[in-house]
């Protein structure tokens, strides 16, 4: 099927949405848009951040998923409680494979869950003593651990424990950091203020630790990864590049980060961001209080790669530049090998993407250079900015869709016949028993890494083993195909 | 009132930002922006205006102030 045009994608807009009432029909349309590269702001075509409407299944998490699980999760020396009922730290415990180096339950502590187990009297009676008497066992069981925050589930915010009090008389008493989080998953509209109160909070207990102490010695080439949280080991992908360029990374947020590393964060020369939404409040403000200059970069596919690799160099001296000219030269051989490999099985193939975060655009340049087109992305908690940043990237009249429902994003894959989709494990099953080929786009199917050019081979080799794997031919029951000829017919019948 | 981050983007055009409210666009005009007084009322390039009270020197960036709606 040729690409669609203008019309046609507005008017399977119409189409899709007919079935809901006026009201939410209304409502709807609003963030659904058709791609228009001459625009400049996305506020003018489509509509986010708002919140869902009752009634439709929407694929958002909560505030607790966006502090707990994104933001501060992956710090792996620090121990995070989940405080509240069990269920919310339980479910998520370990969902992302945040990669991370260390012995977990010794001095990492990523892939466990901690949590006060609320009761019906900790509702009734409040659990701060409960909460107390938890950081007490945790610094007898776990010595090692370098601090600790508080991550309220809701039931904290509805009987307005004063997880603050308890936590300031804590750290006084075991002398680490113990951070308490507002990040009741009632929150705002997605995850997408839980990123913001996380990083506010790691703006009012940790980056200022260091200030007026100047042990720490710095080069010129000191930089941070903001916002990598080392799925598959992403991160790792990323920094090897970046040291061979000449940089020193001090800091990983937070994949494989550690409290001090974050508290380092102030001393470096340039912020580099990955994830932008869920980390730019925290940029912002180390270039507000630090002048701390930082810049968006895109490790997916060689591309992506080589021009971000350029603009990084572009802040510092000939030496880097150099630097990242010379990575470039290097892995040239490697990643022309694998398009030249994998190329000519996915030329042509048709994406469609719904992620979170920074995926929906990012990874658009890594299916471009396997020759594979994206004919529909849309964020599931992304805001203006990111549909801003998604506008150049995606050709003219694509689909995009924001936090869409289960139904719209069933209908337009209906139509629109995508090659393959790539997004979440709720969405899964649902298109795979449609008998069209799917990655999950957030935990990369168990996969990963996928960042850098290590992380291209493995992109490519896994969109090439979901596409053509031999079972999608087998995905209709034998006595619904047609018959191929008389001969079938019969064999068929038990006649041959 | 809104809480308003004052920045310089890569191209050094000036930017106006609100977290809360999600906004970031780059300033059309500024009504003072000389050394001994900045700030005045601020023209967006969506077209929305702001006042923000003029500042006895040029700040240095980014930081964060806040502003009136006109």
């Amino acid at each position: 099927m040729a690409a669609m045009t203008r019309e046609e994608t507005e008017a399977l807009i119409q189409e899709v949405l007919e079935i809901y009432p006026e009201k939410a029909k209304k409502d709807r349309a609003k963030h659904l848009a058709v791609n228009d590269q001459g625009l400049e702001k996305s506020s003018k075509c489509i509509t986010s951040n708002r919140k869902s409407l009752p009634g439709v299944m929407t694929i958002r998490g909560c505030a607790y998923a966006g502090s707990r699980g994104v933001v501060w999760g992956p710090v792996k020396d620090m121990i995070h409680i989940s405080h509240g009922p069990v269920g919310c730290g339980q479910y998520s415990r370990a969902g992302r494979r945040n990669y991370y180096i260390g012995t977990t339950g010794i001095n990492t502590f990523v892939t466990m869950d901690f949590t006060s187990d609320f009761q019906e009297k900790d509702i009734v009676f409040g659990g701060d003593k409960k909460l107390a008497k938890l950081i007490g066992e945790i610094e007898t069981l776990f010595p090692l651990n370098k601090g600790i925050t508080v991550q309220s589930e809701c039931p904290i915010g509805l009987i307005g424990d004063d997880i603050e009090a308890v936590s300031k008389k804590a750290a006084k008493e075991i002398g680490k950091d113990v951070v308490p989080i507002r990040c009741e998953g009632f929150r705002g509209v997605s995850q997408s203020l839980g990123h913001h109160i996380a990083n506010d909070s790691i703006r009012d207990w940790v980056l200022g630790k260091r200030d007026g102490d100047d042990s720490f010695e710095t080069t010129p080439y000191d930089v941070a990864v903001i916002g990598d949280y080392n799925i598959g080991g992403d991160a790792w992908s990323s920094r090897t590049l970046l040291e061979e360029m000449g940089l020193r990374v001090v800091a990983q947020w937070s994949g494989d980060g550690t409290l001090s590393e974050m508290e380092l964060t102030p001393k470096v020369k340039l912020n580099l961001v990955h994830c932008y939404r869920s980390i730019n409040y925290i940029t912002r403000h180390m270039e507000e209080k630090y002048g701390i200059p930082w810049i968006e970069y895109n490790f997916f596919g060689p591309t992506k790669i080589a021009e971000s690799l350029r603009t990084i160099a572009a802040q510092f001296d000939d030496k880097i530049k150099e630097g990242a000219e010379r990575v470039i030269e290097r892995y040239k051989a490697d990643y022309e090998a694998v398009i030249a490999k994998y190329r000519p099985r996915l030329e042509g193939k048709k994406v469609m993407l719904f992620v979170g975060g920074l995926r929906p655009r990012h990874t658009i340049g890594a299916y471009e250079d396997l020759g594979m087109e994206v004919i529909g992305t849309g964020y599931e908690f992304g805001h203006n900015d990111d549909y801003d940043r998604t506008l150049k990237e995606m050709g003219n009249a694509t689909l995009l869709y924001d936090d869409v429902t289960s139904y719209e994003f069933e209908e337009f894959v209906k139509k629109m016949k995508p090659d393959l989709i790539g997004s979440g494990i709720k969405e899964k099953y649902v298109f795979q028993k449609m008998g069209i080929p799917f990655r999950q786009m957030h935990s990369w199917d168990y996969s990963g890494p996928y960042h850098g050019y290590d992380g291209f081979a493995i992109f490519a080799r896994d969109m090439d083993m979901t596409l053509n794997n031999p079972c999608w031919k087998q995905i209709q029951a034998p006595w619904k195909k047609p018959a191929a000829n008389a001969e079938d017919a019969q064999r068929a019948a038990g006649g041959l | 009132m809104p809480e308003v981050m004052f920045r310089k983007d890569h191209n050094d055009k000036l930017i106006f930002y609100v977290a809360k409210k999600d906004l970031e666009e780059t300033i059309a005009s500024l009504e003072f922006e000389s050394p001994e007084k900045w700030g005045g009322e601020i023209v967006l390039s969506d077209g929305q205006r702001y006042y923000l009270e003029p500042l006895p020197a040029q700040p240095k960036l980014p930081i964060t102030l806040r502003v009136k709606r006109v």
